[in-house]
């Protein structure tokens, strides 16, 4: 996109004026970062008491943009390839880059060569380099697609922290306010990355439900996300630190929050169980919804109106996209000439 | 052109909605196939009982009839239900009935099916009832109220084809004046135009295309498969024979024999 004028900018090349953020989700956070580190003085409000309280606190947490591209446009592997670095950097010690595991059961396995058409970036494996990756999962699958690439980082543990390098670079947090209706006057520009939120304002926004559920178990270790293919319940587990693993997550044309379906529940548990049974002992420590709010094309926009930023629609790949979108974002405040990739005219 | 119920349709090609990359791609499908009906899932992109209200609407907004399903019913009660939950939804008495008698198979229930086929058409829907190539099964469908039939070639998203050709050659000798549509199974344009050439009368794909890795393309490729296979049946198929049989006489040529 061109913006005509330096905002906030006149003609002396004054300094930028505070920056108001609306949404401490993924977005909201990485889009503060980005203008933090060019100086700019931001504020964050988010309606909820803590940070993440939307969709990004059930995320997988998987940076996985080849993977991703089974289903993805392009746009998402290219933009997301990038997004590991930029965690990496940002939050030190905390992305684990092992790869991806994708796996599938033995009647299934023509699903595995579907997604290695799909994709690039992926090696096979035989049953012996399955056993060394994850001694766990020795002998249950004889060839596995290998994504060594990819990362992942626990995104409740990566929010905590973002929040707290945030607060010590001067970024200052307002919960439990959903306008900034107090203190409006004193920005000159607003940055809403409020999510579902705008579910009601944005007529081409829609909601995609994800359920998922957490399972603590000391049976079964695994050093990175694996993805179990199954024609109709396509499924990952994300291992955590203490014994916990992610499970996700369904995909459902639904803007409704409530408490996971049970049908849901059972298919993840199954396909859980399918890939190791130790999972079948499992305690169930958590289940959670969460509403992803996408765009009809599934790509995240940037919306401009007057001197508000829209920055919405990351459907399931906030983590993955809102390093690129925040990039955009600040380089549009401070950049005359920025070309935006993700900016939208309508 | 095709009668199904009091709606005549020129494109012989149904599409599914589910299982696309994006609404967009599902866009781009309906048209590049030039469909003039998609069937929706009632069930499967619904939670909690509340419709998935934005996704509907980018259905409506694809500008064919609809035909809601109610894919993932396993009991006749729960089908039946689905049915008038869709009839408020889309406002149509278009139903195609799906009752699942095998969570592995998706096989249909035929029993179950035959049951909620009679309360529902008893009750003003015209049924599409998903089935088996059973033809008393058909019979007691079309008894039923059914006034369209809609076989398997081989179980839902299974990709592998027509898998007994004889069945649903017997199938469309019994049923002459039914419009049959071949609903599941169906893999790749060759499938499809197999069937048409069978003599049946349309095609319902869904996960032929939506998995496919150009799902608009596929769609394009498809339609054009099916009208091919249309033609090939109204122009009458030459059947096969035991021997050779030259295009141009022989006479006065040097044979090798």
């Amino acid at each position: 996109m061109v913006l005509q004028r330096r905002p906030g900018n006149g003609s002396n090349g004054c300094q930028m004026r505070p920056v108001l953020i609306k949404g401490a989700g993924v977005v909201g956070l990485v889009t503060a970062y980005e203008l933090a580190r060019r100086g700019i003085e931001v504020d964050v409000v988010e309606q909820a008491q803590h940070i993440g309280a939307g969709a990004s606190w059930f995320a997988g947490g998987m940076l996985a943009p080849w993977c991703e591209r089974e289903s993805a446009d392009e746009k998402v592997e290219r933009v997301g390839a990038a997004a590991i670095e930029w965690w990496k950097a940002a939050l030190p010690g905390k992305v684990a880059q092992e790869g991806t595991l994708v796996v599938a059961a033995a009647r299934d396995t023509r699903e595995l060569d579907r997604f290695a058409t799909r994709t690039t970036g992926h090696r096979w494996l035989d049953a012996e380099e399955i056993a060394e990756l994850e001694p766990d999962l020795a002998g249950r699958f004889a060839r596995a697609l290998y994504f060594p690439r990819e990362a992942h980082l626990d995104p409740r543990e990566a929010l905590s922290s973002l929040g707290d390098t945030l607060m010590a670079m001067g970024v200052r947090f307002h919960f439990g306010q959903a306008t900034d209706a107090t203190v409006s006057h004193r920005f000159d520009w607003r940055i809403d990355c409020s999510g579902r939120a705008r579910l009601p304002d944005d007529a081409a926004l829609r909601g995609v439900r994800g359920e998922m559920l957490y399972l603590r178990t000391g049976d079964i270790q695994l050093s990175r996300p694996v993805r179990f293919l199954h024609p109709r319940h396509p499924l990952y587990v994300v291992p955590r630190r203490q014994g916990l693993f992610m499970v996700g997550a369904t995909m459902i044309e639904s803007e409704t929050c409530g408490p996971i379906a049970a049908r849901s529940l059972m298919e993840l548990l199954n396909a859980a169980y399918a890939l190791h049974p130790a999972f079948g002992e499992a305690e169930i420590t958590e289940t959670g919804t969460g509403v992803r709010p996408a765009y009809p094309d599934n790509l995240p926009r940037i919306t401009r109106s007057g001197s508000t930023f829209c920055v919405n629609g990351l459907y399931r790949h906030g983590f993955l996209l809102s390093p690129a979108l925040a990039h955009d974002v600040a380089e549009c405040l401070l950049s005359p000439n920025h070309q935006s990739e993700f900016h939208d005219e309508a | 052109m095709l009668q199904v119920y009091d709606t005549e349709i020129t494109s012989r090609l149904l599409l599914g909605t589910a299982g696309y990359p994006s609404p967009a791609v599902l866009s781009d499908a309906v048209r590049a196939s030039q469909t003039q009906i998609v069937t929706v899932s009632l069930r499967r992109e619904t939670a909690g009982g509340k419709a998935g209200g934005a996704f509907f609407e980018l259905i409506r907004e694809l500008g064919t009839k609809i035909l809601p399903n109610t894919a993932g019913c396993h009991t006749a009660k729960e089908a039946v239900l689905t049915a008038k939950m869709a009839r408020e939804v889309f406002r149509t008495n278009w139903i195609k009935l799906e009752v699942i008698g095998n969570h592995d198979t998706l096989q249909p229930d035929v029993f179950a099916l035959v049951e909620a086929a009679r309360i529902l058409s008893n009750e003003g829907f015209e049924v599409f009832p998903y089935t088996t190539d059973d033809l008393v099964v058909a019979e007691r469908l079309l008894e039923a109220g059914c006034r369209v039939l809609m076989p398997w070639c081989a179980p839902i998203g299974s990709a592998m084809g027509p898998q007994n050709l004889s069945a649903l050659r017997s199938m469309r000798a019994h049923f002459p004046d039914v419009p049959l549509i071949v609903d599941a199974g169906i893999g790749r344009p060759s499938h499809a135009a197999t069937v048409m050439e069978l003599g049946f009368d349309a095609v319902l794909l869904n996960t032929a295309v939506a998995g496919a890795g150009d799902p608009a393309l596929m769609a394009s490729g498809f339609a054009r498969a099916i009208e091919a296979g249309r033609q090939a049946f109204e122009a009458g198929v030459l059947e096969p024979r035991d021997m050779a049989v030259p295009s141009t006489p022989v006479i006065g040529k040097a044979v090798f024999s």
